[in-house]
């Protein structure tokens, strides 16, 4: 397995979209932590998926899109409606099952919804979004907009006949899309190189017809640079582009998992290539900031996550009346 | 009466074409998605449903892959874009192909968004036993008429088709339609042997139908007699055989499976007191088990006799002659269960 490159190049990029950059990873971060106490001290309903060791995926793929653009997601999907702009307090009202969440406590965790900022319900069967970002990207351009259709998918997609299908059209009718495809290296409890033969995913998407990219998913800077190519490409009208990043998921599968499947000195390498850390470092090294006003940072969102935390709690919840609406448009 | 309307006699695939292309020039989202459509020389779907369309609307005739699964879900995500696709299968039976994104993904967004998300994606499926052994065969209503924020319909005269299938683009939400291979009227290599007359006089004008109501075909007061797609036709003939025989049946197309329109139903058997439903596809699980549930609970005090179901045994369609014939439900089975009833 490659290991990713530990120093992060900062190039000639704005001081301010670089601590934008790292803001929003430690927003995922923070959000994932205080969420995943929520569930373990039962104050919330469900189950959770999380994305702790991956933000630099989310955030770096969507700070190349614009505002219009649209994204879907999957499952393991708070990462990424926290980068396309969705709010705290609306993603913590809908874990909370409250009637101001999102999907006014419809949906839940793995269905997390923003139709004015870009995010369709995150689907929840692995590879169904892989279709449906397709259809997205074609109707982009019978529309004749210049928008992208963003597409977050894991490893754990790769095997299932709708990636297949979906990538395939994409392909042939040369649409706007860009799929991105976590690999965080287990589907569940299952490791990548047991469900497929290549070295690589990138590389079995030359029989697609597309030029599949391996990135280093803990290094934003690489993550963004990829996507803001792949994204000018499907302006451009050069079709779908794909990006596998690699990254980590050192949280379990879902809510109770404790990953012993995970062979340790694996577990302690990739803590080691923290995304966060890694450019919070590459920022203090290049002065423009100090790990005084890295820890600011945190703390502040800490504050204002714990602020979030006690208005969920007062929400309104749905009425018995709820269940039957929204069934049908 | 003399009207100064225009009508023309048009077959079922006819009248489907006819409409989808009105809705395509009335409005630029509507689009056609699916397997063998847009093909030059081609045979427009399976059954010439779209014949032709490729020459008026290049653009917006999809010739997809043999990928049900996948072009399911692009309809899907175009759907979400505002963009209202009308996606068809050659044969019923490949929906199970598509079931996830027809299940979890068009039927579930409106719920599971809050109502945020609207899917207007049009689905077209025909159905039915006619010589293709067990996997091109399939009556597939069944699996769908349980999915909460799926629409299903069934669609058996011409007139009703076009009615109907403008009526489902317009409408916000996933609508399944129901065709059956026998009804079409196609022509040429993609007609069918067996085939029952379903083409109707069409006005020129534009029209819509609800999605959501039954069609009474004929009045009685002896007996009601439910079908839809084929059966309706056969309980149209089976009506015409118990009226020799003195006993006047009412014969409904239940036209909307989804929702299944009781108050047309139950106001039937309100009047007769006696319900066949008349189903092709194995009678276990079936649409009729559904409708013979609700008018029991909503209707119960009003049957005089026990509701029957005439349908087709549990196996898989078979492909001889002489078993399949056995397995669609028939005039006489239909006729027999009616005079029991009325006379038992």
């Amino acid at each position: 397995m490659t290991t990713p490159q530990p120093k992060i190049d900062l190039a000639d990029h704005d001081v301010g979209f670089l601590q934008g950059l790292y803001e929003r990873m430690v927003l995922i971060r923070e959000f994932e932590e205080g969420v995943k106490f929520l569930f373990l001290e039962g104050t919330m309903p469900g189950t959770i998926h999380q994305c702790q060791g991956q933000e630099a995926c989310a955030v770096g793929v969507c700070a190349a899109l614009e505002s219009t653009d649209w994204i879907t997601s999957t499952f393991r999907g708070h990462g990424h409606a926290l980068a396309k702009g969705l709010s705290v307090d609306e993603m913590l009202f809908e874990l909370f099952g409250a009637s101001t969440g999102c999907a006014q406590g419809k949906g839940g965790s793995m269905h997390m919804v923003n139709m004015d900022k870009g995010m369709v319900p995150s689907i929840a069967i692995v590879a169904g979004g892989v279709p449906v970002a397709a259809g997205m990207a074609l109707a982009f351009k019978m529309q004749q907009t210049s928008q992208v259709a963003a597409c977050f998918f894991g490893d754990g997609a790769i095997a299932e006949g709708a990636f297949h299908e979906g990538i395939n059209m994409a392909a042939i009718w040369d649409v706007p899309a860009l799929f991105i495809c976590e690999n965080n290296q287990y589907g569940a409890s299952t490791h990548v190189s047991k469900v497929m033969r290549t070295a690589t995913i990138a590389e079995r998407l030359s029989s697609y017809g597309i030029d599949g990219q391996r990135v280093d998913g803990n290094d934003v800077l690489a993550v963004y640079e990829a996507a803001r190519n792949a994204v000018d490409a499907c302006r451009a009208g050069k079709g779908p582009a794909f990006l596998e990043l690699l990254t980590y998921r050192r949280t379990g599968h879902s809510r109770r998992d404790a990953c012993h499947y995970q062979p340790k000195p694996e577990r302690q390498q990739w803590m080691d290539h923290d995304p966060i850390t890694r450019l919070g470092q590459a920022l203090t090294e290049a002065g423009h900031t100090t790990t005084e006003e890295l820890d600011a940072v945190r703390k502040r969102i800490l504050v204002s996550f714990d602020e979030s935390v006690e208005r969920a709690k007062t929400q309104p919840m749905p009425t018995v009346a709820d269940l039957t609406t929204h069934v049908l448009a | 009466m003399t009207t100064t309307t225009e009508k023309t006699r048009v077959s079922l695939a006819e009248s489907l074409r006819g409409a989808i292309t009105e809705e395509m020039a009335r409005d630029p989202k509507v689009f056609c998605l699916g397997e063998d459509i847009a093909v030059p020389g081609g045979w427009g779907g399976a059954f010439t449903v779209t014949l032709g369309l490729e020459e008026r609307f290049p653009d917006r005739m999809i010739n997809t892959p043999i990928a049900e699964l996948g072009f399911f879900g692009v309809g899907v995500g175009a759907a979400l874009m505002g963009m209202r696709p009308i996606v068809d299968v050659q044969y019923g039976d490949f929906l199970f192909l598509a079931m996830d994104q027809i299940v979890n993904n068009a039927a579930k967004m409106c719920y599971m968004s809050g109502g945020q998300c609207k899917v207007p994606l049009v689905m077209r499926a025909p159905v039915g036993a006619t010589g293709r052994g067990s996997q091109h065969a399939q009556n597939m209503e069944r699996y769908f008429i349980g999915v909460p924020g799926l629409k299903v319909v069934a669609v058996s005269t011409a007139y009703d088709a076009r009615g109907i299938l403008k009526a489902a683009v317009r409408d916000d939400n996933p609508v399944l339609i129901f065709e059956h291979k026998l009804l079409y009227g196609s022509k040429g290599a993609r007609a069918e042997s067996g085939a029952i007359d379903a083409s109707s006089e069409i006005p020129e004008q534009d029209y819509v139908l609800p999605l959501d109501q039954a069609a009474i075909r004929r009045e009685g007061k002896d007996v009601t007699i439910v079908g839809w797609l084929l059966t309706a036709h056969l309980a149209q003939q089976a009506a015409d055989r118990l009226a020799d025989e003195g006993v006047a049946a009412e014969v409904i197309d239940a036209r909307s499976l989804s929702p299944i329109d009781f108050e047309t139903i139950g106001a039937s058997v309100d009047k007769t007191g006696r319900l066949i439903i008349v189903e092709e596809g194995p009678k276990t699980g079936g649409v009729g088990a559904e409708i013979a549930a609700g008018i029991s609970e909503r209707f119960g005090d009003r049957i005089r006799s026990s509701i029957r179901r005439v349908a087709s045994a549990d196996v898989p369609v078979p492909f001889t002659p002489v078993l399949e014939n056995a397995y669609i439900p028939d005039v006489p089975r239909i006729t027999a269960a009616a005079l029991e009833m009325v006379r038992g």
